[in-house]
């Protein structure tokens, strides 16, 4: 395939998703939910992408799949341009998501085989019902389920177990690459480690391509190879999993990682918090130049008047931060 | 004497489908200015646990047996009049959502001098300078303004410290925190915890954490209860429970979290599903999801057993690890 090109499965330029919000009789302001955010995800490797609730984390996952149209800007599946009707019918084959409430996104008026076989049904994957039925009992072995499962209903699982039903729906068209919004968030400690290694498990085995986005730093250090961190609509840092959990830098990775409340008594005694003050402004009143400057103890006049590019520190470590210098280690 | 004393406290819901022990025998006690961790996963009984002890539980709920002491003052089926003495004015509560738990319709002024007036015999304009006293006292910024406000208007982290001012505006002796920071973001989060560690220390009032993280029990906890299905599984220092769990279950829960000694590696997940509340196995309700599960784990509830001070656990593997260790003194003995 596409080995000579460093291997990029999807690249994302300068994507752009702004929602109109009335303001008054015949008035709408732009919610810049995402802005010029630009990234690449390498074939087989988990991206993790992190942030606070109305960061635009969502909404990113969302726009990549062309669930909402993008505002401006490019996606590239495995270099071709995602924007005609058929590259998108094409490229939803390849690629899908899991969401995050396992409640809400199955119907419950549905069998579990037939939700699971739905975008196999949509896509005219099988040309018999044999053939249906045996790929529905294949994706749900996959997922540690089996055929006795197939005719119940969502409702007589647990939370867990739907979550399982939700990956086998994704998994049904044989995607090559995967959005996971949140998949884990509503399920139990105990509960949600079985679900990463399934996570884990399927990727090596079918050989998957997964955009990780969570708000739980420590799963998403646990899954991911790659981690971007996203503020009010912008991306921030990009690094290696382990790099930006020993070296953030970012003043607001920094405080974010510092904010996880460390499962490990001696070491939360220890850790030094840096508290933010203040709440994330709405993104519709949204600071010029750099978002986060209203919070960050580092800002100057610079930070108000331009946001600062994306730049590489080296081996990779992309950091959005005109005072990066000045603030050091 | 311990501030709040639980023996054997035993809660039931009456339900269509039959009677569900939430809590099943719980027995703890809370010193003077400790802080509480209870543990547990969705079901487990930890929030139901509060409820008891502020007896606000659901209509079909009902305390079936057990004491619940404060100060040596019997609660469980004590008159409404002495509850509504203790709640509220000696036990407060903040609840995991801010936003359901304020009303809507009335500014946060009004609700805050409500609950002033409400355990106190201030005037209108005392209650009032209190409330603003007390906004100022959980960082809220300019206090004043807000009182007018309704609670559409603050934000989430904003409400939560609403929600703190309002409990301990009495000055409680007890502070039961019902996941307090679920609903909030991480760095909000942090913000929180902070106030509540700090309000702690100034006000030396005591705090039962209720919650699922056990990020947040490691920071704030001096002593932790760990749940499941309604009963305690172990109870001991923070350190006890994160760097010497006894109890099988506790022993899953900290083999599944991601951290930073299994990073790179496969976590080690709890096999199975949460229990049923309504088809509780006959033994220890742990047992069908346990690796070590012996034979007598099936049939039979483990006693408690002290494993050092302060550190208990109710599991059949600890019970047969002391057995071991006492034969092999007794043989050391004879030995000599």
């Amino acid at each position: 395939m596409s080995e000579n090109k460093n291997d990029i499965l999807l690249d994302v330029r300068g994507l752009k998703q702004y929602f109109p919000i009335n303001t008054g009789f015949l008035k709408t302001r732009p919610l810049k939910a995402v802005d010029d955010v630009s990234f690449t995800i390498r074939r087989g490797e988990t991206l993790g992408l992190v942030g606070e609730s109305g960061c635009g984390k969502t909404t990113v996952g969302r726009t990549i799949l062309h669930l909402y149209q993008p505002t401006a800007g490019e996606i590239r599946y495995d270099g071709q341009l995602i924007e005609s009707k058929q590259s998108i019918r094409e490229f939803r084959k390849k690629a899908t998501m899991v969401f995050q409430d396992p409640y809400s996104s199955l119907n419950p008026r549905m069998t579990v085989s037939d939700i699971v076989a739905e975008p196999l049904d949509v896509h005219e994957l099988c040309r018999t019902k044999q053939e249906r039925e045996e790929r529905v009992l294949e994706l749900l072995g996959y997922v540690g389920l089996n055929s006795e499962h197939a005719s119940r209903y969502a409702h007589e699982f647990s939370g867990g177990q739907r979550q399982r039903i939700g990956i086998a729906r994704a998994l049904a068209v044989n995607p090559e690459f995967i959005v996971c919004d949140e998949p884990v968030s509503a399920l139990d400690v105990s509960i949600q480690a079985q679900v990463i290694n399934m996570f884990d498990d399927l990727q090596d085995r079918l050989g998957l391509t997964y955009l990780f986005i969570a708000h739980d730093l420590l799963v998403v250090r646990h899954i991911s190879d790659r981690i971007a961190v996203m503020y009010l609509g912008k991306l921030v840092e990009l690094a290696d999993a382990d790099e930006i959990y020993r070296h953030p830098l970012h003043p607001y990775s920094r405080s974010l990682l510092s904010a996880v409340p460390l499962p490990d008594p001696k070491k939360a005694r220890a850790n030094k918090r840096i508290v933010l003050s203040g709440d994330i402004p709405s993104p519709l009143n949204a600071p010029s130049g750099c978002p986060f400057r209203t919070r960050c103890r580092y800002a100057t006049e610079q930070c108000a008047q331009s946001m600062p590019e994306l730049k590489d520190e080296g081996a990779g470590h992309l950091v959005a931060c005109h005072r990066l210098k000045e603030i050091g280690d | 004497m311990a501030l709040l004393e639980v023996k054997d406290l035993r809660t039931s819901f009456f339900t269509d489908a039959g009677e569900v022990r939430a809590v099943d025998g719980v027995s703890f006690s809370l010193d003077r200015g400790k802080v509480l961790g209870i543990v547990g996963e969705s079901g487990s009984g930890k929030s139901v646990t509060a409820y008891s002890i502020m007896q606000i539980l659901a209509p079909t709920g009902k305390i079936v047996g057990g004491s619940v002491k404060l100060d040596g003052q019997e609660l469980v089926g004590a008159d409404e009049k002495t509850i509504r003495t203790v709640r509220g004015n000696r036990i407060s509560i903040i609840f995991q959502d801010p936003m359901t738990s304020l009303n809507p319709t009335y500014t946060i002024g009004t609700q805050l001098m409500e609950a002033i007036r409400l355990h106190t015999n201030r005037n209108r304009k005392e209650a009032r300078e209190r409330a603003v006293e007390m906004l100022r006292l959980v960082n809220v910024n300019e206090p004043e303004k807000r009182m007018k406000q309704y609670p559409f208007e603050l934000s989430g982290g904003m409400r939560q410290r609403v929600m703190i001012a309002m409990a301990l505006a009495c000055e409680p002796d007890i502070l039961i925190a019902d996941e307090p920071t679920t609903a909030l973001d991480v760095t909000i989060q942090a913000q929180i915890l902070e106030l509540m560690q700090d309000l702690q220390r100034k006000l030396g009032m005591a705090i039962i954490m209720i919650t699922h993280d056990l990020g947040v029990v490691a920071q704030l906890c001096d002593e932790i209860i760990v749940m499941y299905a309604g009963a305690i599984c172990e109870k001991g220092t923070a350190d006890d429970i994160f760097y010497d769990p006894q109890h099988e279950y506790t022993k899953g829960l900290m083999r599944s979290i991601p951290r930073d000694e299994n990073n790179g590696q496969r976590l080690k997940p709890i096999t199975g599903t949460p229990i049923d509340l309504l088809n509780m196995p006959r033994g220890c309700p742990f047992a069908p999801r346990c690796d070590a599960a012996m034979k007598v784990c099936l049939t039979e509830h483990a006693p408690v057993l002290e494993v050092s001070e302060g550190h208990s656990s109710s599991c059949w593997v600890t019970c047969q690890k002391a057995l071991e260790a006492e034969k092999n003194a007794a043989k050391g003995g004879d030995a000599q």
